[in-house]
């Protein structure tokens, strides 16, 4: 597998405290990454600094090679980084359709023109289809306000992917999704994604989602990362267990369907302690 | 030619050999007030275009006083009336200032863009009202223009600098509607809404905005030359707050829905004020306020949702009979 993004030494402290520090990861093509972590352990902060967001005190980051630590987020864009948020970024006040229209525009002009029409049939049909490889084209019509979480958080991804990145970044996919919803809701992004060949790195408090999508697994705590391997180790490493996932939690609760599924109350705990 | 225009354009086109037959048909006064009107609808467009990216511009009225003044310096430093030359000089000098002023103000929204833009523009008042060389506040006249050296007289001059009046306020039009629909026109929508996902979909805010600014700069110029030309005078009060604010008056009374009803709501405007003179000549600013409040109470997407709410009635009446036909 080729290495696309490398990360060195990478560090962002806020005055005096440290919000990453000596974070190294690095991702394959094609690789689907979960990152686990308590809330303030450095995760959105990570993927802030590698998509611009944020310029890291120290260190490097690396894509394809290529240092690119401290570019504007419009160029790491450009290059093939995408992401979407935790709190969906969308233009609310307008329809599904015309948000994936203005990604689309964005994503196919190369330089600013001012007198072409922006928009055109074979592109409201790439809209579309965009939609609905994420199965949300019966929305299209709709304003973003009138949308439930759920719906909002797939545009939001479906929006990311419109470039075509070949790495794509996605704080918390399953937040504001209900519980007994979220497997079902990654089954349809993961699939979606499949189709592209993205290197998807994911950023997940439920445990059972880690499980079971993501092959390797990275665990941040205070900043650093504590672990960093394949899924099941990582989940059953003594200090992840002891400072990010908590002792209660036990594995292929997901996975396996004899085993007695997670209490909703251990769910929400798992990761978030 | 007609798939390359949409029904703004058409629109548009149809409405310019309209607009030149009034010249000949309705009363002079009434033809006056829509000779000036399209000036400052051309300013009012550039207040629009900015509107459209969530930023308001209480400073309009500098380009609008800029492209004046430098069609009016031309004509008195360097003996230069034709039409064509001095709206040349306007475009110009809005360009040197716009492209400039851009750099400062692209990095501002909100209420800061509004005081920036406001700030520049009394900067540029304070300026010319101390300026002997040019009148000070009283400002100073221009002559009649020229065309390509053919110096038309009485009303011939006046239905020329009309008919160029007329075509130049529908070419800008049309321009324009193109820029909104162009990828910097969706750019600049997406931006009112969320700059930061415009960001992280890999394109520059602060480059569309800035384009926007010296585009709408330009319009206002042309807007500028074409005013003074038409009453024959400038002063400072082109870029004086008051003239600002009238834009964005407009701009709000209209409403952003379209490229049509800026223009349709400065000669609104225009004829509210003269009525409101005529019926109360030391309150009538009472009378445009309470227009204003009403509008924003009862239309707060200005006169054109009128005309948008009642296509999407008719829409719907039309589908609904659709469905009870059980097409």
């Amino acid at each position: 597998m080729t290495t696309i993004l490398e990360t060195r030494n990478l560090e962002r402290t806020f005055g005096a405290v440290y919000a990453a520090k000596d974070v190294n990861i690095s991702i394959d093509a094609g690789e689907v990454l979960g990152v686990i972590g308590s809330n303030g352990a450095g995760k959105t902060t990570f993927v802030n600094m590698v998509t611009g967001y944020l310029t890291p005190s120290a260190g490097e980051i690396l894509y394809r090679g290529k240092n690119i630590t401290g570019l504007p987020t419009r160029d790491i864009t450009k290059l093939g980084i995408c992401r979407s948020f935790q709190i969906p970024q969308l233009f609310p006040e307008l329809p599904v359709i015309e948000n994936m229209l203005i990604a689309l525009t964005i994503a196919n002009q190369d330089r600013p023109i001012l007198f072409r029409p922006a928009i055109n049939p074979s592109l409201e049909e790439e809209a579309l289809s965009l939609l609905s490889r994420f199965r949300i084209d019966q929305y299209a019509d709709q304003e973003i306000t009138t949308l439930p979480q759920g719906v909002r958080k797939l545009v939001d991804i479906a929006m990311a992917t419109v470039a075509e990145p070949d790495l794509l970044f996605l704080d918390e996919p399953t937040s504001g999704v209900s519980g007994d919803e979220k497997m079902d809701f990654m089954r349809v992004l993961i699939d979606a994604l499949k189709s592209t060949e993205t290197a998807v790195l994911f950023i997940e408090h439920d445990m059972e989602i880690v499980e079971a999508f993501s092959p390797r697994c990275v665990a941040f705590y205070e900043g650093t990362t504590l672990a960093d391997g394949p899924t099941a180790e990582v989940l059953e490493d003594q200090k992840v267990r002891e400072f990010v996932i908590g002792s209660e939690f036990h594995r292929s609760t997901a996975n396996d369907p004899k085993s007695k599924p997670a209490s909703k109350a251990q769910r929400s705990n798992k990761g978030t302690q | 030619m007609t798939k390359s225009l949409d029904r703004t354009e058409l629109g548009l086109i149809i409405a310019l050999p309209l607009l030149i037959c009034i010249a000949f048909v309705l009363p002079k006064w009434i033809v006056n007030y829509v000779q000036v009107s399209m000036g400052t609808g051309l300013v009012a467009l550039g207040v629009m275009i900015q509107m459209r990216s969530g930023l308001v511009s209480f400073g309009q009225g500098l380009y609008f006083c800029v492209g004046g003044y430098a069609a009016g310096m031309g004509a008195k430093f360097m003996g230069i009336s034709d039409l064509f030359v001095l709206l040349a000089f306007g475009i110009i000098a809005a360009l040197i200032l716009s492209v400039s002023l851009g750099f400062l103000l692209r990095r501002y929204r909100e209420i800061f863009y509004a005081m920036l833009s406001l700030a520049v523009s009394m900067i540029l008042f304070g300026l010319l009202s101390s300026t002997e060389e040019l009148g000070s506040t009283d400002g100073f006249n221009l002559p009649t223009a020229t065309y390509l050296g053919w110096a038309p007289e009485g009303e011939t001059a006046r239905l020329t600098l009309y008919t160029i009046t007329c075509f130049a306020v529908i070419a800008c039009a049309i321009t324009l509607n193109r820029f909104l629909k162009s990828p910097i026109g969706y750019v600049n929508e997406a931006i009112r809404e969320n700059e930061l996902r415009v960001e992280y979909l890999g394109t520059s805010a602060h480059k569309a905005v800035h384009i926007t600014y010296v585009l709408a700069a330009v319009v206002s110029a042309i807007g500028g030359v074409l005013w003074a030309l038409a009453l024959g005078h400038v002063d400072p009060e082109m870029t004086n707050w008051t003239t600002s604010g009238q834009f964005v008056f407009v701009s709000i009374l209209s409403g952003v829905g379209n490229i049509a009803a800026p223009l349709i709501g400065t000669f609104i405007l225009e004829i509210i004020r003269v009525y409101a003179v005529e019926i109360s000549p030391n309150t009538w600013q009472m009378i445009l306020g309470t227009v204003m409040l009403l509008t924003i109470i009862f239309l707060p997407k200005g006169l054109w949702s009128l005309i948008t709410s009642k296509k999407k009635s008719t829409k719907e009446k039309l589908d609904a009979s659709a469905s009870v036909a059980g097409e």
